[in-house]
């Protein structure tokens, strides 16, 4: 068995460090959600709230982007949380390597998972399978220490500037190409192509169903067709 | 736009929800592993969710009163292509933008 090593100070900068590029993504889509939310008639209690109580930009925008179109909630909120489900499988991936720690620690952890906190670690615990327990935590809340403040400040900024910005900016469209812009790199096969291509067709043919329902159809058969094209790709692979 | 208890309700439920779906294996199931079925279905919730949300907004955008709009399509492609090519989330924000306002200035 190879030795553990035992240096959590140095695991949590380590983490720090490695998370500090992330913040140039961090602060614009808070800044972002801030101003998109004020104008969507949140005050600043409620989008705070939000930042802080759910701490994940995309399905915050989601619920926003719902809210406006005067969705019902129970809609609003299965497609919002719909978006949050990959948390499951971050939270899956991450159960083997801290699982054994307090339930204190883990309650943390688990507020503080979100899509920078968990592929920096997971990486790195991949990478060095001779950190011990309290190193992995330590470098965990490492990553998550410049980013977690930053998303609560730059929200604020955002909700406080947001009223400042004369319409010419057309920050209107600024919601899209924000999630054009995080789509855009997370397709990184073909089974995300033809995940993508189906939820955009289904739901442009069932724009017309009341309350954004046709959404959470497109999202179910789009998770399907992806699914379905990685089984097809993996066995034609094998065959060849 | 929405009322009060209807904002109230949708930061309490997607704040719960969230935290529980965060929770679930570090907390609650611990070691065991996800059936293969289920991981490949996650795999794909969010590129699922997000174009589908996406493509309305483009093709009949608010701001026009859902008139379909040359600058703002232009600014989806440019913004799509910027992030599929260079993997830069702010690239392609800054791209989607500029190619915007570009063409609404062109175009005035």
């Amino acid at each position: 068995m190879t030795q553990q090593t035992q240096n959590p100070r140095a695991a949590f900068q380590r983490g720090f460090m490695a998370a500090a590029p992330f913040i140039l993504v961090v602060i614009p889509f808070a800044v972002l959600f801030g101003v998109v939310a004020q104008e969507a008639g949140l005050n600043i209690l409620q989008l705070m709230s939000m930042s802080v109580l759910v701490i994940a930009g995309a399905a915050q925008l989601t619920a926003l982007a719902l809210l406006q179109e005067q969705a019902p909630t129970a809609i609003i909120l299965a497609t919002a949380l719909a978006v949050n489900l990959r948390m499951a499988m971050y939270s899956a991936a991450l159960a083997p390597h801290i699982g054994k720690a307090s339930l204190w620690t883990r309650l943390w952890v688990s507020y503080f998972l979100v899509d920078q906190s968990f592929a920096i670690s997971i990486q790195e615990y991949e990478d060095r399978p001779e950190m011990g327990l309290p190193e992995k935590i330590a470098f965990f809340f490492g990553t998550i220490t410049p980013i977690a403040p930053l998303w609560y400040g730059a929200t604020l900024a955002g909700a406080l500037l947001g009223s400042q910005i004369p319409p010419e900016f057309s920050l209107d469209f600024a919601v899209p190409i924000c999630f054009i812009a995080i789509t855009g790199p997370m397709l990184r096969t073909p089974a995300h192509f033809v995940a993508a291509f189906v939820s955009v067709t289904v739901a442009l043919s069932l724009a017309w169903i009341p309350y954004s329902m046709g959404l959470l159809v497109a999202a179910v058969l789009a998770m399907i067709a992806g699914a379905q094209t990685e089984v097809f790709l993996a066995r034609r692979q094998k065959h060849a | 736009m929405p009322d009060t208890y209807q904002i109230w309700t949708v930061i309490v439920g997607l704040a719960i929800g969230t935290y529980l779906i965060r929770f679930s294996f570090i907390g609650l199931i611990g070691d065991r592993e996800l059936p293969e079925w289920v991981l490949r279905h996650l795999r794909y919730t969010a590129v699922a969710v997000l174009p589908g949300l996406i493509a309305p907004l483009v093709v009949w955008p608010a701001a026009t009163g859902g008139q379909m709009d040359g600058p703002r399509m232009a600014a989806a492609v440019m913004a799509f292509v910027i992030g599929l090519w260079r993997k830069s989330v702010i690239g392609a924000v800054l791209g989607g933008m500029a190619t915007l306002y570009l063409l609404q200035y062109l175009m005035r």
